[in-house]
């Protein structure tokens, strides 16, 4: 076989759930592969790879984005949250994980992480959001078992405890 | 899923891009937002040699006003004009606009510039743009030229700019006594594409009669378009103009496509009933001073 040329990795270093993490690697890596290949963390999910299904939505400097489509060098100077970072103690749940456990707000959990992250930034922008909002705010997550109404209960009462703790 | 290998260039300033684009030519292409290109070089519809992040250059993300204008720079994020009072209040169209574009962590990183320089021809900004006759600032190493969003875009996907520019801002006239704008779509969800779309701008005298207007629609060719007989039909209307009449004259101005999404007698019959919606809207905003 023909001699292969790879090409040249880069230097990364991006902070992540508070820690610095670095590697060298290409610069076609997306920040999604960056995180689940190098970082370990495989709690942020990959399903389309380009920006349509939302399972891969991470908090970049504390707003949503979808991470299939940030390359991991453009994350040197920013702060990088997944679904695994929303917590300090592994041991406990966030109001919005409570809230997903409580509702039923998952069936096969692949598309959970997107919507955690996704619903954690949606409620932070708008805490008392009307239904025809959460159903607006949450388009762009998939979730391929249709149990979207789990998930919007689920929201309910994220919002409601948000509000109440305030 | 992998976009293809491709050199990244970080450059801090727009001369250095600049430089970037010039020594490159037609092998780089810049990044914006990203929310289009990169899912198009993730299916490898897009490749490059050289990638020029423009997300590293904070000159290309200012807003500023000047004598009845306003300028924003092309990385200015969506989110950004979404929430600004400015805007809101001086360019209420480009920000009525924006809550229609995908999803809010799609908002959250794209880019008014990406958006025109995309040229999506169902996207949202380039029918805007086309409505408020915006000024497109278009620069390349030791040379700037502003061209006005008529004659920016050329085709599917196509604008004027050539290898070696860049699209450093975006020039909208404000908003005027006398007033009023509106945006209306029809998609099959929120977020998705507009299968068909209209952005409004009229003025009205002090009777409240239309003296002008500028109806740009989305979702019906290769571009947005202006439907010049209607602008002309509307002029004059008043409380009793029948605006529904009014519209239905769009359909004869429009040659739109069918495809898997709508067919194009769909799409003349609903981009009526959107013009319809979004005159009603403009023009009671426009009475109401």
């Amino acid at each position: 076989m023909a001699d292969v040329q790879m090409p040249p990795a880069v230097p990364v270093s991006v902070r992540v759930n508070g820690t610095a993490r670095s590697g060298e690697v290409e610069a076609r890596k997306t920040l999604a592969d960056f995180l689940r290949d190098d970082c370990g963390l495989t709690g942020t999910h990959l399903a389309c790879e380009h920006g349509a299904c939302g399972a891969c939505t991470v908090l970049v400097d504390g707003q949503a984005v979808r991470s299939c489509l940030l390359f991991a060098v453009q994350c040197q100077t920013r702060e990088v949250v997944t679904v695994e970072g929303l917590t300090v103690d592994p041991e406990t749940l966030t109001p919005v994980q409570q809230a997903f456990q409580d509702c039923h707000g998952l069936q096969c959990g692949f598309c959970t992480p997107g919507f955690v992250v996704s619903v954690t930034a949606f409620l932070a922008d708008n805490p008392d959001p009307t239904e025809e909002e959460i159903r607006i705010g949450l388009s762009g997550n998939l979730c391929r078992c249709t149990g979207y109404q789990g998930i919007y209960a689920a929201v309910r009462q994220a919002a409601a405890e948000l509000r109440g703790s305030k | 899923m992998k976009p293809a290998a491709f050199d990244y260039h970080a450059p801090t300033t727009i001369d250095e891009a600049l430089d970037l684009l010039a020594a490159h030519g037609d092998d780089a292409r810049v990044l914006a937002g990203g929310q289009s290109l990169v899912p198009l070089m993730a299916v490898r519809l897009s490749r490059t040699e050289h990638l020029v992040d423009l997300n590293t250059i904070p000159a290309l993300a200012e807003i500023g006003s000047a004598n009845g204008s306003l300028s924003v720079g092309s990385m200015v994020r969506q989110r950004t004009i979404e929430h600004d009072p400015t805007i809101a209040a001086t360019v209420p169209l480009l920000a009525r606009a924006t809550p229609w574009i995908g999803h809010f962590q799609i908002r959250n990183q794209g880019t008014v510039g990406g958006s025109l320089a995309h040229a999506d021809p169902a996207a949202e900004y380039p029918a805007v743009a086309l409505a408020l006759d915006a000024q497109m600032e278009i620069r390349s190493a030791g040379q700037t030229r502003t061209v006005t969003a008529e004659n920016f875009f050329e085709g599917l996907f196509s604008t004027c700019i050539e290898a070696g520019e860049l699209l450093t801002a975006i020039t909208f006239p404000t908003r005027q006594p006398g007033e009023g704008f509106a945006i209306n779509e029809v998609a099959r969800r929120h977020g998705d594409f507009a299968l068909v779309g209209t952005a409004a701008r009229v003025a009205v005298d002090n009777q409240g009669a239309v003296t002008s207007s500028a109806i740009a629609m989305f979702g019906v060719g290769t571009t947005p378009q202006r439907v010049t007989a209607t602008e002309q039909a509307l002029i004059g209307a008043d409380q009793d103009a029948d605006l529904n009449a009014i519209a239905q004259i769009s359909s004869t101005e429009l040659a739109p496509f069918d495809d898997l999404h709508a067919s194009a007698s769909y799409r003349k019959r609903v981009g009526a009933v959107t013009v319809r919606r979004a005159l009603t809207d403009a023009i009671e905003e426009a009475r109401d001073g």
